[in-house]
């Protein structure tokens, strides 16, 4: 990594000790952890404070890890004109939590927050405009959620008895294909067919 | 004298509206003919690419690309190409660097045709796309010569790009660089002092600095408003450290200057692209690492190797090392950012797309509050929004 952003990192940890949980290096990329409640204050520091300067919010994203307790990662990526630099802050969520809306520090967080809602379905408290954004009218749902299937749920065609666009569940002519390309050598651990393995296996267990 | 109610008249501008630029629906309220609200509702073209791109290998996903933003196809690809080599820890041969330079040049020209025709069209003249599309069309065809198609390229890929050029067309480019100047110069007699065209322009839709750092904005509608910000110079990448040029700002950040900015980075686009032909290195145009790039065709005749790395690319693919990266390129639009989360397997965990059109258009509501309502045309031409990749 980059020293000058390195001792931007060590600068920032040593101004929020209680906020920043985590300080990393991703890729040479400056990678900042908080949670929810000091987000706030961690985003008015990094805006405001003079070797920060992050005056823009790039975007705002999440990422879904079903298998962890919290399970969504909501992800900033900031911008410092004056300095030339890039920061990335995270928090970690779950369906429950509210995480504070950021719109009153940085107005383009209206949209992008919108859309992490609609998608991910993670809820920001204090929006002034919580609505979905990207999806339909009248959506169910958070597409991007991993438990979400590709296909969705619905479809819509034009009726002509009816003179207008209905609704109807997904049909698929040929059942959803998806390849499973972990290697036989590392991924499976029991080979169908292969009972011999098995037994052997079983009277270890035994013994 | 009774008080009487005035109700602000609400009125659906879009989805289908010429000067919508694509599904835009912009629910507008109205107080007599001065804007009190704009509210754009979009994903009208939503396809899902993010979650469609968690689905597909790393060389699969290439494509989407193409049809986010369908005017600069090339450029964003760039992005998503240099992100996957960030991850994977290559970098891509210096001509084929050169060569993804040129054709980024190439790309933003035509993006720049495009928006400044359009934006001419919607504020009342109609030659200017006539010409202008005249000139897209000669681009497209370098296009076509170099990938074999006019828009959707999938040329870029990570590593390089897919073949070199043929033979005799970085001449017909330079010519080409020679010509063209002279169409710009026509496309300034007709726009830059035209009386019309300035009324309809100058001061309408002005942002300051420090609005357009608040609302997202990037590329030529942040430098319109003063601010000389370039990720080609501020933070390079391929060879643009090794090229020379120069970053046209506005003065005042209102509809004017973003067309002026457009107009000027036509012409740096040229210097760069001449940069490129005559400093046009010899040698690969992909990284010889046949476990991420295929190997030739030719080899494939011989090496029993070769065909299994073949095989193998275009059906598992490659495998990328967990990690995560956001890496941004220079889009003809502003800031075209791709986050990328790997997993370790052949596929992206996540993929998100940061397109510079969304942010803009999020500022629609400000920028329109006030002015009239032939004005939010002006506007809406001016931060080149096309919905590809505001919907994604």
């Amino acid at each position: 990594m980059d020293p000058a952003l390195k001792d931007l990192g060590d600068y920032i940890a040593a101004a929020l000790p209680e906020e920043v949980t985590r300080v990393e290096d991703a890729y040479g990329e400056l990678m900042l952890w908080t949670t929810p409640e000091s987000l706030i204050k961690v985003l008015t520091f990094l805006r405001n404070d003079q070797n920060c300067q992050f005056r823009q919010v790039v975007d705002i994203t999440a990422v879904d890890y079903p298998d962890r307790e919290a399970r969504f990662e909501v992800v900033y990526n900031l911008l410092s004109f004056k300095h030339n630099h890039r920061i990335r802050l995270k928090l970690a969520t779950d369906e429950a939590t509210p995480v504070p809306s950021a719109v009153l520090l940085f107005s383009v967080a209206n949209w992008f927050e919108r859309e992490v809602w609609d998608l991910f379905g993670v809820f920001f408290s204090d929006h002034p405009d919580l609505r979905r954004i990207l999806t339909d009218y009248g959506f169910e749902g958070h597409p991007l959620r991993k438990d979400f299937p590709l296909t969705g749920y619905v479809e819509v065609r034009y009726d002509e008895d009816q003179k207008r666009v209905v609704y109807e569940p997904v049909s698929l002519v040929q059942e959803f294909r998806t390849f499973d390309f972990a290697s036989p050598w590392e991924g499976i651990l029991h080979l169908p067919g292969d009972e011999k393995a098995a037994a052997g296996e079983g009277e270890e267990g035994k013994a | 004298m009774a008080e009487t109610q005035i109700k602000p008249l609400t009125l659906n501008f879009g989805p289908q509206h010429p000067a919508a630029h694509g599904v835009l629906r912009l629910v507008l309220e109205l107080d007599g003919e001065v804007i009190e609200r704009a509210d754009p509702h979009i994903g009208l073209l939503h396809r899902g690419t993010e979650k469609l791109i968690e689905y597909k290998t790393y060389l699969q996903a290439v494509p989407y690309f193409d049809r986010l933003d369908y005017v600069s196809p090339m450029n964003q690809e760039h992005a998503f190409a240099l992100a996957v080599e960030k991850l994977l820890g290559i970098e891509a041969p210096p001509r084929a660097q050169y060569i993804r330079v040129l054709y980024s040049e190439i790309t933003r020209i035509l993006n720049h045709l495009l928006n400044i025709a359009t934006f001419a069209l919607d504020v009342g003249a109609m030659t200017p796309i006539l010409w202008a599309f005249e000139e897209r069309e000669k681009l497209m065809e370098f296009y076509e010569r170099a990938s074999g198609a006019r828009m959707h390229a999938a040329y870029f890929r990570p590593g390089g790009v897919h073949q070199d050029l043929p033979a005799g067309l970085l001449d017909d480019i330079a010519h080409f660089c020679g010509t063209f100047p002279k169409h710009i110069d026509d496309l300034e007699t007709l726009l830059t002092d035209n009386r019309i065209f300035r009324q309809r322009t100058v001061d309408i839709g002005v942002v300051s600095a420090e609005e357009a750092f608040d609302w997202g904005f990037s590329g030529p509608t942040l430098r319109a408003s003063g601010v000389p910000w370039d990720l080609r110079k501020a933070q390079p990448y391929d060879c643009y450290e090794a090229l020379d040029f120069d970053i046209p700002i506005g003065k005042k950040g209102d509809c004017f200057d973003r067309y002026l900015v457009r107009i000027e980075e036509m012409r740096q686009c040229l210097r760069i692209m001449h940069q490129c032909i005559e400093q046009m290195p010899d040698g690969p145009v992909v990284v010889e690492n046949h476990k991420v790039t295929p190997p030739r065709r030719g080899e494939m005749k011989r090496s029993m190797e070769a065909l299994i790395h073949h095989f193998k690319l275009y059906t598992e693919g490659y495998h990328v090392p967990p990690g995560e990266t956001y890496t941004a390129v220079e889009a003809p639009k502003g800031e075209f950012g791709v986050f990328l989360v790997s997993d370790g397997s052949n596929r992206p965990y996540r993929c998100k797309i940061r397109a510079p059109g969304f942010a803009r258009l999020s500022a629609m509501d400000f920028l329109c509050k006030g002015h009239m309502l032939a004005d939010s045309v002006a506007i809406l031409g001016s931060i080149d929004i096309v919905f590809g990749e505001v919907d994604r």
